[in-house]
C-alpha cells in the first residue's frame, strides 16, 4: 500500500467530500429542528464521518481534526444525547464552511489560515463538553491494546448473511480465514437467525477485516471489535470497542453485547421504523451493533456509496462515474461530425433511383435515427439538474434573512429540469444577484409585512421549468415590488427620455440600463438594479433573455430564458442569392409574403412593413451583406419576423429552405468574430453556414 | 530534371550536416515564396467556400476542414500578383500556426528544399510584393530567388485581419 501514490486519488477525494459538504449542508438547512428524523441525523454523521476517514487517509489532517470533533457532535446528535438545536444548526454549517475551505487549500495547494479552525472546533467542543458526555479522543482504548505478546490479536466478528447465498458466505469464510483462524460462535438469544458470529485470530488488523466486508455488506450490518486477551476466553464485551460506540457508553453502561443478550426490546423501542435489526441503522438500537460504520477509513467507500437521505429515492437505481468534461465535449464533437457525414450521405443518396437502390434507402433511413438518437443521448451526457445551482441557495438565503433581520421561506420549484452543463455554470451568477437583491430590496421586514396586512414570512420562489428548446428560470418574491414612480424619476435625473404613461414593460426595462445600477441611485426601497445590467449582459451572452414583471405591493417576478444547450441550435435555413443562413428558430414569429400596400418607405429609403397593427422596420438581408439576391422585391421574397427582447423586427430573405437542428460551431477559433453571426455549422452538403445573429445585424444595418 | 534532383539530393545532404531547415515553396504570380514545413499541415483543392459578409476581399470565406472551420486567405488578392482564379488546379495550403489554422490560396506548389542557414541572405528594403516585416530572407536554389516568409508574423498581423483586435 505504501508505494502507491495516493496523490491520484486527491481529485476524486476532493470531489467526493465537496459532495458531503453539500450533502450536510442541505440536510442541515431543510432539518426539522423539532423533530429531526434520524435518517437525517444519520447521514449528516455519514458525510462528516466519511470526510474524516478520507482527509485521515489522505493526510490532511487539518480537516480530519476538525471533521472528528464535528463528527463527535453530531454523533451525540444522532443518538439524542444533545437536541438539536439552532446552536448546533449554525456551528455545524460554519464548520462545513472551514472544512471546505481547508478542501479549498488543499486542492489548490495553499496555506489555510488555522485560526477559524481553531475557532469553530472550539466552538463545537463547547456544545459538546456542555454535556460533558464525551472525550474528544478518537480511540480511548485503541485496537492496538489488544495485542497479546506473540503479535496477536482476537477479534470478534458479527455479521447478518440475510440476503447473501451460500456462495458469497462461504468467500467471505475462506477470505477470513486467509487472516488467522477462525472459531464459529453461537449468536447472542435475540439475534435474527441469519446473524453469524466468528472470532477471529491472529496477525490481522482492524483495517484488514473491514477490508474484506466491506465488499460483501454495508457497514451497518457488520460489527468488528477487539477481544482484550484476558476477556477471551469469557467472551465479555471488549472495552476496546470504536469510539462511536463509547460515546454512547453512559446509556449503555454495563451492558455487553454477549453476556447481557437481552437488551429492551430493540426494535420496538421508540424508533419508529422497525424494519429490523439490521437494516434500521437508527440511533437507538440498543446493541450498539450497527449504528455506526467503524471509524476507519477502510468502510469509507460502502458508507459513501450510500447517500442515506432523502435523496436515496433518486439515487437508489443509479451508479455513476466521473469524467473529464473533455471527454464528453470531444464525444459531443465527434457525434456532429458523424451526424453532418450521415447528412452529406443522405444528400447524395437521395440523387439515386430509390427502387433500384432499395436497400441503401432503407440503411439510410435507418442511420438517420440512430445518428439522431446517438446524438441525443451524447448531448444529455452534459445535461445536468438545476439543482446544481438551486442547492446553494438555502443557505445563501438563510444567511441573508438573519443579516437583513428579514423572515424567509424560500421554495424550490422544478429542481430537476435538466440543463447543458454550461448554461448551468453561467447561470450561476446572474441568479445569485437576483436572489440577493430580492431579498435585500425586495422583500421587507417582517414589521412592514405585517402592517401591509402580509404575512410576516417573505417567501422567494425559484422555479425552473422546460418549455420547448427553453429553459424558463424565474425568480419570484412576494415583496414590495418596484417603484415606477422613482425609477422615471431616476430616470430622467440620468437624461433618459421616458413619459409618465409609458408601458410598465418599459419602465423595467430602465433597471437593466448600465450605470443604473448602485441603490444610492433608486434608493432602498426599490434599489433593485445592483448590477442588473450585468444579470442581463451575462444572460444574453448565453442565448437567452430576462424578462421583469411587478406589481406593488405583490412582489416582483423576473424571468430568464434560456436555450436548452449551448452546443446545437434549431434553426431555419434561410437562402439569400446562393448563400445559406441559419436562423435560430426560437426567434421566429411568422413568415410572409407581404403585399406591396403593406411596405412604404420613410424618407425615400429605410423600408418599413405594415404587419398586425406595427410598423416594423424592414431589414433587408442582401443590403447588410452585400449579397447579388434573387429578389429586392419584398413582394416577391419572404418577410420573417423575429421577436426580440426590445421589440420586434422583420427580416427580409428570398426563401426559406427548411428547419434543421444545427452544431454550432465557434468562428473564432481560428478566426474572429464576424459581425452579424453569432457563429456558423456545416451543413449537410459539407458547406459552412453562418447562424445569423439579429442584434447585431440590427446594428450592422443601421450603420 | 536529373540535374535538378541531383542538386536537391545535395542540398539535402547539405541540410542534414548544417541542420537546415525544410521549406516548401509556392508561387505568386512570378515570385517563389517558401514557408517552413513545419508549419505546414496539408495542401488541398479550393473547393466550397463560403463567403464571409463584410470582409476585406482578400478573405475568401471559411471551409469545413473535416470539422473545423478554417478561414481562407487568398495570398494573390492580398499582395496583389497572379490572376485571382478559382479552378480545379487552384490550390490552398493549410497553416497551423500560432495554434490557429489558415488556409492560404496561392498560384501553384512547387517544392520541398533544405536551406541550410547560411544560404539564407537578408532581404533588401523592396522588391517583393510582401512587406520585408514578413520576411526572413531569401534563399537560392538552381539560380532561383526564393522568398522565405515569415509565416507566423504574417498571420497574426494586423494587415491580415485574421485575428481579433485585441489578440493581435
Amino acid at each position: 500500500m505504501k508505494d502507491i501514490d495516493l496523490s491520484q486519488f486527491h481529485q476524486a477525494f476532493f470531489d467526493e467530500t465537496q459532495e458531503h459538504l453539500e450533502e450536510m449542508e442541505h440536510i442541515l438547512l431543510s432539518a426539522d429542528l423539532t423533530a429531526p428524523s434520524s435518517d437525517d441525523l444519520n447521514a449528516i454523521f455519514r458525510a462528516a464521518h466519511s470526510i474524516k476517514g478520507g482527509a485521515g487517509t489522505f493526510g490532511f489532517s487539518d480537516m480530519a481534526d476538525l471533521t472528528h470533533v464535528l463528527e463527535s457532535l453530531l454523533d451525540q446528535v444522532r443518538n439524542h444525547e444533545i437536541a438539536l438545536n439552532n446552536e448546533i444548526v449554525e456551528a455545524c454549517l460554519h464548520a462545513g464552511d472551514v472544512i471546505g475551505k481547508q478542501l479549498q487549500g488543499h486542492r489548490d495547494g495553499v496555506e489555510v489560515p488555522t485560526e477559524d479552525a481553531q475557532a469553530i472546533k472550539l466552538t463545537l467542543s463547547a456544545l459538546l463538553q456542555s454535556r460533558g458526555t464525551f472525550s474528544v479522543e478518537p480511540n480511548p482504548v485503541p485496537d492496538d491494546a489488544c495485542i497479546q505478546a506473540d503479535g496477536t490479536r482476537s477479534w470478534l466478528l458479527r455479521c447478518d448473511f440475510k440476503g447473501l447465498s451460500t456462495e458469497v458466505q462461504e468467500a467471505l469464510r475462506s477470505e477470513l480465514e486467509y487472516l488467522g483462524s477462525i472459531k464459529d460462535l453461537e449468536p447472542a438469544g435475540d439475534a435474527p437467525a441469519t446473524e453469524h458470529c466468528f472470532e477471529l485470530h491472529g496477525h490481522a488488523t482492524r483495517q484488514e477485516i473491514e477490508g474484506i466486508f466491506a465488499f460483501i455488506m454495508q457497514p451497518e450490518r457488520y460489527d468488528i471489535r477487539a477481544i482484550q486477551p484476558s476477556a477471551e476466553q469469557s467472551l465479555s464485551p471488549a472495552p476496546a470497542i470504536s469510539s462511536l460506540q463509547t460515546a454512547s457508553a453512559p446509556e449503555d453502561e454495563g451492558f455487553g453485547f454477549f453476556t447481557d443478550p437481552a437488551p429492551p426490546a430493540p426494535n420496538s423501542s421508540g424508533d419508529e421504523q422497525g424494519y429490523g435489526f439490521f437494516t434500521s441503522p437508527t440511533a437507538h438500537t440498543p446493541t450498539g451493533l450497527g449504528t455506526d460504520p467503524a471509524p476507519s477509513p477502510a468502510t469509507l467507500t460502502p458508507a459513501a456509496k450510500e447517500p442515506p437521505t432523502r435523496r436515496t429515492a433518486d439515487k437508489d437505481n443509479e451508479s455513476s462515474i466521473r469524467v473529464n468534461i473533455e471527454k464528453v465535449d470531444q464525444l459531443i464533437n465527434l457525434v456532429g461530425e458523424l451526424v453532418i457525414t450521415q447528412a452529406m450521405l443522405a444528400q447524395t443518396v437521395s440523387e439515386l433511383d430509390p427502387v433500384q437502390n432499395e436497400k441503401l434507402f432503407n440503411g439510410m433511413v435507418q442511420l438517420e435515427r440512430d445518428s439522431r438518437n446517438l446524438q441525443e443521448a451524447v448531448m444529455s451526457i452534459r445535461m445536468l439538474p438545476i439543482s446544481f445551482v438551486f442547492s446553494r441557495f438555502p443557505r445563501m438565503v438563510r444567511d441573508l434573512a438573519n443579516k437583513f433581520g428579514k423572515q424567509v421561506e424560500l421554495r424550490l420549484v422544478g429542481e430537476h429540469t435538466e440543463l447543458d452543463k454550461g448554461v448551468i455554470e453561467k447561470l450561476a451568477d446572474p441568479l445569485t444577484h437576483l436572489v440577493r437583491n430580492s431579498l435585500d430590496h425586495g422583500i421587507e421586514t417582517p414589521e412592514v409585512r405585517t402592517a401591509a396586512g402580509k404575512n410576516a414570512k417573505g417567501t422567494l420562489t425559484l422555479e425552473a421549468s422546460q418549455q420547448g428548446g427553453n429553459i424558463i428560470v424565474e425568480v419570484i418574491d412576494d415583496g414590495a415590488g418596484l417603484d415606477r414612480a422613482r425609477i422615471i424619476a431616476k430616470a430622467r435625473e440620468r437624461g433618459i427620455a421616458i413619459a409618465d404613461d409609458a408601458a410598465d414593460h418599459d419602465v423595467w426595462q430602465l433597471i437593466f440600463a448600465p450605470g443604473f445600477s448602485t441603490a444610492a441611485i433608486v434608493t432602498d426601497i426599490s434599489g433593485r438594479g445592483v448590477g442588473m445590467d450585468v444579470v442581463k449582459r451575462n444572460i444574453e451572452s448565453m442565448g437567452g433573455r430576462v424578462e421583469l414583471n411587478s406589481a406593488p405591493g405583490f412582489g416582483t417576478r423576473i424571468t430568464i430564458r434560456l436555450p436548452l444547450t449551448l452546443a446545437i441550435l434549431d434553426g431555419m435555413y434561410i437562402g439569400v442569392g446562393t448563400q445559406v443562413f441559419i436562423l435560430p428558430l426560437n426567434l421566429i414569429v411568422e413568415s410572409l409574403q407581404p403585399q406591396a400596400s403593406e411596405i412604404s418607405t420613410i424618407s425615400g429609403k429605410g423600408r418599413v412593413i405594415h404587419v398586425r397593427g406595427e410598423y416594423l422596420p424592414l431589414l433587408a438581408l442582401y443590403e447588410i451583406f452585400k449579397i447579388q439576391p434573387q429578389t429586392t422585391d419584398p413582394t416577391q421574397g419572404i418577410v420573417i419576423i423575429l421577436e426580440l427582447e426590445d421589440g420586434r423586427a422583420a427580416l427580409f430573405v428570398d426563401q426559406l429552405l427548411g428547419q434543421h437542428q444545427v452544431v454550432i460551431k465557434s468562428l473564432e477559433t481560428n478566426y474572429r468574430k464576424v459581425p452579424g453571426a453569432s457563429g456558423a455549422t456545416i451543413m449537410g452538403d459539407g458547406r459552412v453556414a453562418f447562424i445569423l445573429d439579429i442584434p447585431s445585424l440590427i446594428q450592422l444595418g443601421r450603420r | 530534371m536529373n540535374d535538378t534532383a541531383e542538386t536537391r539530393s545535395i542540398a539535402e545532404a547539405n541540410a542534414i550536416v548544417a541542420g537546415a531547415a525544410q521549406y516548401l515553396t509556392f508561387t505568386l504570380g512570378a515570385e517563389e515564396y517558401a514557408v517552413d514545413i513545419l508549419k505546414v499541415q496539408e495542401i488541398r483543392g479550393y473547393d466550397a467556400v463560403t463567403a464571409i459578409a463584410n470582409a476585406p476581399e482578400f478573405i475568401k470565406g471559411v471551409i469545413n476542414l473535416r470539422g473545423v472551420i478554417v478561414p481562407i486567405v487568398d495570398m494573390r488578392i492580398k499582395f496583389s500578383v497572379g490572376q485571382a482564379s478559382y479552378d480545379q488546379f487552384t490550390v490552398v495550403i493549410i497553416l497551423n500556426v500560432l495554434g490557429r489554422v489558415v488556409g492560404i490560396v496561392v498560384d501553384g506548389v512547387s517544392d520541398v528544399i533544405a536551406l541550410p542557414p547560411e544560404q539564407i541572405r537578408d532581404a533588401p528594403e523592396f522588391g517583393a510584393a510582401l512587406d520585408t516585416r514578413y520576411i526572413i530572407g531569401l534563399g537560392t536554389v538552381d539560380q532561383r530567388m526564393i522568398i522565405l516568409m515569415d509565416i507566423e508574423k504574417l498571420i497574426s498581423s494586423r494587415d491580415m485581419e485574421l485575428m481579433e483586435e485585441t489578440t493581435a
